[in-house]
């Protein structure tokens, strides 16, 4: 960040500039190098930035029209609904976001874990982002709660439950939690305020992660240092940019779909009926997007430990940098690695299944095999492979591996095909 | 490009599976034809119209419709009843309004500013007055069952003897819809029930068909504004798309790079 010299043109640019660089700031973001050979798994990180923007955006209009109040909750959405002028596009986009929000949060998660993202001298943005993603889950979860219907009281009821498997002090603890004696009026009041806080919290968090970011640069398809600014490079501005917004506009195309024409299929149909203390609904369960989760939390039979299962397989994540001992950060170049991450996904997408099947019989089995696998991927696999793989031969730059100068990842795979022959 | 058409593939992938997931327990329901379905869906304004008929008729003895009001009935995309029908019918109900000066509550015809009126003071006189079963308001009723419309158009038609064997409590019914195929609401239609104003014949499956899509607007009432909105959205997104598409090839054209 700091190789960069820059000075305004004109005179009031440079007065200014010198009080406060936002002037350097921004020539640093237009000319900040990026590698050319950046795939579209790479525009989910703008797509991101644009979800957390619409959440803001549409969350604060709803607040203006909200009303947190156990008795009123659940009418004020109607009221939104009905009565708010374009109120229902409102709510809509905002719970779809939602969901959008944390589809391109796991592409981009999944993304680094394939081309080796989170490896030296990424960790810290690494692990910036999974505070977030930890975040992004809390607002999510609270969220849920503000419509105060079925699921929304339900789904409160068990989450701050597993606070009571704490040995000792459980108990009190949730008591606090809820402010009475039961998920109530003072539950939801406080779950409103810590909905409207932890986005800002987010908004911070990810200026950090894209702060760490512009130290060492953008890893790359290929994930080897490259030299900066050079062939291999591109300014952010306009090429970045444009490939950015081309992705977000298609993304957004999904977005509209799920919005204008199918807004209530990723929610619960018992959401649309007021909370009733009274009345348990016959399955509970969470978003679809905390679904593997839960499958953990329920595939271990002991409360306590299930919660500690939970908790691990979030925070395990964090020491994913050292878990993996592999010097070679992409997985094109590691035959074996990219076995075991397809394995991998596929493991997450079995728990997120079973995560929303009742847990009994044969699918609790699988949920137990799936959630022991995933703890053997992290625990055993990663740190075993970074000695026994044998990894391909890595090329020295991003315009090197090619004859023709072209970055392409299947021609620079066909020519190390050439060369092991 | 080739990796979009991945990420493509896997989004769909992915709500196939997620959706299938949601639907595992899926009964048969039977099925017809909504005109609110599809890219352009709208009501159809008769079966709302008529929809309504059967709803005051029938429905509303027992199931309130809370979060609606007599001006929605004349409202653009709803029923579009004139102004002067929706007020004709908003006075032909009685509500309680007040207190007035003398502090005593009183009653007065209804008002297009109006919420409809609710069969019960209360949900406990409600439950007092059904067997102790609640009858659930019927504002979000669609979008508050798994199976929706067709599961409302269901189970109006799903009322059949129960089967050798199953012995049913007094207020207990059989339904085949029905979770757990007990239900606590009589049959309440039959053939001929109302007679509808436009001369339509008022079958079972007709007035099935009607309600559930009066109820169906009753839970949407801006689904034809948000039908209309989303095809404008989603033609204007494709075609900025592809302009920011060759204006992206074009500024990638500078250097030997392919996006």
């Amino acid at each position: 960040m700091s190789d960069h010299e820059y000075t305004p043109k004109s005179k009031f640019g440079k007065w200014f500039n010198d009080r406060l660089p936002l002037l350097t700031l921004a020539s640093h973001l237009t000319d900040y190098p990026t590698p050319k050979n950046l795939n579209y798994w790479w525009t989910f990180g703008g797509i991101l930035t644009f979800c957390l923007i619409t959440q803001i955006v549409t969350g604060l209009v709803l607040a203006m029209h909200y009303i947190a109040h156990a008795d009123m909750a659940f009418d004020s959405v109607e009221h939104i609904m009905r009565d708010v002028n374009y109120g229902w596009l409102i709510r809509y986009i905002h719970a779809n976001g939602a969901s959008m929000f944390f589809l391109a949060v796991y592409i981009h998660i999944f993304r680094s874990l394939f081309y080796g993202s989170y490896k030296s001298p990424r960790e810290v943005i690494w692990i910036i982002g999974i505070i977030i993603y930890l975040l992004m889950m809390a607002a999510a979860f609270l969220g849920y709660v503000l419509p105060w219907g079925q699921m929304s009281f339900w789904g409160a009821t068990v989450i701050t439950n597993l606070f009571s498997a704490i040995p000792l002090v459980g108990e009190g603890i949730v008591t606090w939690l809820w402010g009475g004696y039961s998920v109530d009026n003072p539950t939801l009041t406080r779950f409103f305020t810590l909905h409207y806080l932890i986005p800002f919290l987010i908004l911070g968090l990810v200026v950090l992660h894209i702060w760490a970011l512009h130290v060492p640069g953008n890893n790359n398809p290929v994930g080897i240092d490259i030299k900066k600014p050079s062939k291999d490079t591109v300014p952010f501005h306009p090429y970045i940019v444009i490939k950015d917004g081309f992705a977000l506009l298609m993304f957004m195309i999904v977005f509209a779909f799920f919005v204008f024409y199918t807004p209530n299929i990723l929610g619960h149909a018992d959401n649309y009926i007021e909370a009733n203390p009274l009345v348990t609904p016959a399955h509970i369960v969470p978003e679809w997007y905390l679904l593997p989760f839960y499958a953990i939390l329920r595939s271990v039979p002991d409360k306590l430990l299930g919660v500690v299962a939970m908790l691990s397989a979030i925070l395990i994540l964090a020491a994913l940098p050292w878990l993996d001992t592999s010097k070679i950060r992409s997985a094109v170049f590691r035959p074996l690695y990219r076995q075991f991450y397809w394995i991998l996904v596929a493991d997450v997408l079995i728990l997120g299944y079973v995560g929303a099947m009742p847990a009994e019989g044969l699918y609790l089995l699988v949920a137990r095999v799936a959630t022991a696998y995933y703890f053997l991927h992290f625990l055993v696999v990663l740190p075993i492979l970074g000695y026994k793989e044998k990894t391909l031969p890595v090329p020295l730059s991003i315009t090197e591996p090619v004859l023709g100068g072209s970055p392409n990842l299947a021609l620079a795979k066909n020519k190390e095909k050439l060369e092991v022959k | 490009m080739k990796s979009y058409l991945r990420i493509l593939l896997i989004f769909i992938l992915f709500f196939g599976f997620s959706v299938k997931s949601n639907s595992a327990e899926k009964i048969e329901y039977l099925k017809t034809d909504w005109s609110f379905k599809g890219l352009f869906g709208k009501f159809d304004r008769g079966a709302l119209q008529r929809g309504y008929q059967v709803y005051t008729e029938v429905c509303s003895s027992c199931h309130s419709m809370k979060y609606l009001s007599y001006r929605n009935l004349a409202e653009k995309g709803g029923p579009e009843f004139s102004l002067a029908q929706a007020k004709a019918i908003a006075a032909s109900f009685e509500v309680t309004d007040g207190p007035n000066d003398d502090g005593e509550m009183f009653t007065r015809p209804g008002k297009l500013s109006d919420k409809f009126v609710m069969p019960y003071d209360n949900v406990k006189a409600a439950q007092a007055a059904n067997g102790g079963a609640y009858p659930p308001d019927m504002s979000v009723l669609v979008k508050a069952r798994g199976g929706g419309v067709d599961y409302i158009y269901s189970l109006l038609q799903g009322y059949e003897n129960p089967p050798a064997g199953m012995s049913l409590d007094d207020g207990v019914y059989y339904n085949k819809y029905m979770y757990g195929n007990k239900i606590k609401m009589a049959n309440q239609l039959s053939d001929g029930l109302v007679e509808y104003g436009d001369g339509t014949t008022a079958s079972v499956e007709q007035m099935s068909k009607d309600v559930t899509t009066f109820l169906m607007w009753a839970a949407e009432p801006h689904l034809e504004s948000r039908h209309q909105m989303g095809f404008k959205a989603i033609v204007y997104l494709t075609i900025l798309t592809i302009l920011v598409y060759f204006s992206m090839k074009r500024i990638w054209s500078r250097i030997e790079t392919e996006v």
